[in-house]
């Protein structure tokens, strides 16, 4: 039985109104923190939005299919630079996918001895801390001349082909392109090794067992199982080769006239932004914003899908 | 064993052993050799950029490097000591926002979140978030500070250009934060509530230590990274040749490594494109020390 003394020991100790007060202020602090993010989701939206009514308005759907940007008539129009987002990316992904997906391969498969496979890893996530502006800057400075006798000779023995009919003079979309497989090699690499490394063994040991060689392994069993991951893997590297800004700048060219040629000088929506927004005025401002707009409606569309096709097509094993 | 099968069948025993001629085997040694091509390849550019970094870089060091400013175009000699300082000092201000309010964020969806559509709606908008164009952020950041003139009338300044550097950051430290939160048995959680702690103790005496290593490697790359953003600082902090200096350094234009590096390489002056060559140098072995030290937080407190 209890005594009195006893029954002070065990009688409840409220709670001071301090304590309950840091308790719920600190709640409430992580709850408006964590709604920051949303905010300013929203808040960009909005504000791009806002910028590219005056363009809208005044250009509505023919802003994307005309090519002509002429700040001295203010007409804008917006094609050169959708071209040349949707060239560089599309053709820097088509080289990309099999060079990060091989690699992937070749350093989750047992090829090589474990430390090297790790190396390898790591520099492929060294490559990708590399900053872009000094990827650019290599881009200018060595690879563009060193490709330039190469892409001369693709002038003169296919220059009847539009996309290779201009004289290579300098900065071009093809070392664009180059320069966006570099920038998205590692996050192709990256999340296919994941998805590689998250493939059951089981798999792997009745394929053997049925007498399959490695490589059929690889091809008919792995990859297939694989496949979700790596395809959200490609998207993701899809909406940072369209955002991508810097390297492309500065071995582009950023020219506003339409060619289809890829050994020319060309512009994509984020070289555009990043060379003219600081200096323009009046509708041309108005017209960046709706190439701004134009840019993000594209990557969030392409984003939401990959993380859609990740999470909803995961393994089910 | 071997011999009964042979003299059963011949054919049989022969297939058993190696044929390195069949047609399956030789695919399979062309797609090995394919695929160890493909990874060289792969670490090429690594390679080629570093060798070109250090050698025409390093070939720049010296003192005066750190100590000077960069020259007008033109002149000889020179340095990119305020690039420097600047970059230090827009990353610094960059931080300040970015981690508070991201590993705020983190606590709320680890700790507090319930599953429901607010929650669900944080996690897609950090990931949506992390997948905007940098340049976009830049555009954002100078519709809202630069050319509102918010922040006591200043246009162009080193916060604006950390504000433009937060928003970047924000997804990461979300993300770290909510993934090291995670991974904190509830264990703990459950046993320090049981003995009267409030949740506001729970966590910051409990749980966020235990989940240090994480988010502080999450938080060092993360401002690796931002360190070397270019495109939402060129009209945000836009570029300066001169000291941040005076009471006014924060609201002013202030230079930084990476504007320095897109100015000075499209310059037609030798003496700038060194300099932009020495910047890189500079930026890339900051940059490359955060990853490693990244790493070793990692390595150091997982023993």
């Amino acid at each position: 039985m209890p005594t009195g003394v006893q029954k002070e020991l065990y009688v409840l100790r409220r709670r001071p109104a301090y304590e309950k007060f840091v308790d719920s202020s600190f709640r409430n602090i992580a709850i408006s923190m964590a709604s920051m993010v949303a905010l300013i989701l929203v808040a960009i939206l909005i504000v791009v939005f806002w910028g590219s009514l005056e363009s809208m308005g005044r250009y509505g759907w023919k802003f994307l299919v005309t090519s002509n940007w002429n700040p001295v008539d203010d007409e804008y129009g917006v094609l050169t630079a959708i071209y040349g987002t949707a060239i560089t990316s599309f053709l820097s992904l088509l080289i990309a996918i099999p060079l990060g997906v091989g690699t992937a391969i070749f350093i989750t498969e047992s090829f090589i001895p474990r430390r090297a496979k790790n190396i390898i890893g790591v520099m492929i996530e060294l490559l990708a801390a590399i900053p872009s502006v000094v990827l650019g800057l290599w881009a200018i400075f060595v690879m563009e001349p060193f490709l330039r006798p190469l892409l001369s000779s693709l002038y003169i023995y296919f220059g009847w082909i539009p996309f290779f009919s201009t004289q290579p003079m300098g900065p071009g979309m093809t070392p664009a392109i180059l320069i966006l497989v570099v920038m998205i090699l590692p996050i192709i690499t990256a999340i296919s090794r994941d998805s590689l490394n998250q493939v059951p063994i089981s798999l792997r040991q009745a394929a053997y067992g049925v007498g399959a060689t490695r490589w059929s392994t690889i091809i008919n069993v792995i990859l297939p199982a694989a496949i979700s991951g790596i395809a959200g893997g490609v998207l993701l590297a899809l909406g940072r080769a369209m955002g991508e800004t810097m390297a492309v700048t500065m071995i582009i060219g950023n020219s506003n006239n339409f060619s289809w040629s890829l050994l020319g000088p060309g512009n994509t929506i984020a070289a555009m932004l990043a060379n003219q927004f600081g200096e323009a005025d009046g509708t041309q401002v108005s017209s960046l914003y709706y190439a701004a707009f134009i840019l993000m409606v594209i990557t969030l569309a392409v984003n939401i899908v990959s993380q859609w096709m990740v999470k909803r097509l995961s393994l089910k094993y | 064993m071997t011999s009964q099968a042979t003299s059963t069948s011949g054919a049989l025993s022969s297939s058993l052993h190696y044929n390195p001629g069949l047609r399956r085997n030789r695919i399979n040694r062309i797609f090995t050799i394919l695929s160890g091509l493909f990874s060289f390849v792969a670490i090429l550019p690594l390679i080629l950029v570093l060798t070109y970094v250090i050698f025409k870089g390093a070939t720049r060091l010296s003192i005066s490097l750190f100590t000077m400013l960069p020259p007008p175009p033109g002149l000889d000699g020179g340095g990119i000591g305020n690039a420097i300082l600047g970059t230090i000092i827009v990353t610094c201000i960059a931080g300040l926002i970015a981690i508070p309010i991201g590993v705020g964020g983190g606590i709320y969806l680890a700790e507090y979140a319930r599953e429901g559509p607010f929650s669900r709606f944080i996690r897609f908008g950090t990931n949506v978030l992390s997948g905007v164009p940098s340049i976009i952020t830049g555009v954002f950041v100078y519709d809202i500070i630069v050319s509102s003139r918010v922040i006591l009338g200043s246009s162009y300044s080193a916060i604006a250009g950390g504000v433009a550097l937060s928003i970047l950051m924000l997804p990461t430290v979300i993300k770290t934060t909510d993934e090291g939160l995670k991974l904190v048995p509830d264990n703990l959680r459950k046993g320090a509530l049981g003995v009267g702690a409030s949740k506001f103790v729970t966590i910051t005496h409990i749980t966020l230590p235990m989940a240090f290593t994480p988010i502080a490697t999450g938080v060092v790359l993360s401002v690796a990274r931002a360190a070397g953003e270019t495109a939402p600082l060129i009209f945000t902090a836009l570029f300066s040749y001169f000291w941040p200096t005076g009471s006014d350094a924060f609201l002013n234009p202030i230079a930084t490594l990476s504007v320095l590096i897109y100015n000075f390489s499209t310059q037609p002056y030798q003496v700038q494109n060194e300099l932009a060559w020495a910047a890189s140098f500079v930026l890339v072995v900051f940059i490359l020390a955060m990853n490693i030290l990244s790493r070793w937080i990692g390595h150091v407190t997982s023993k």
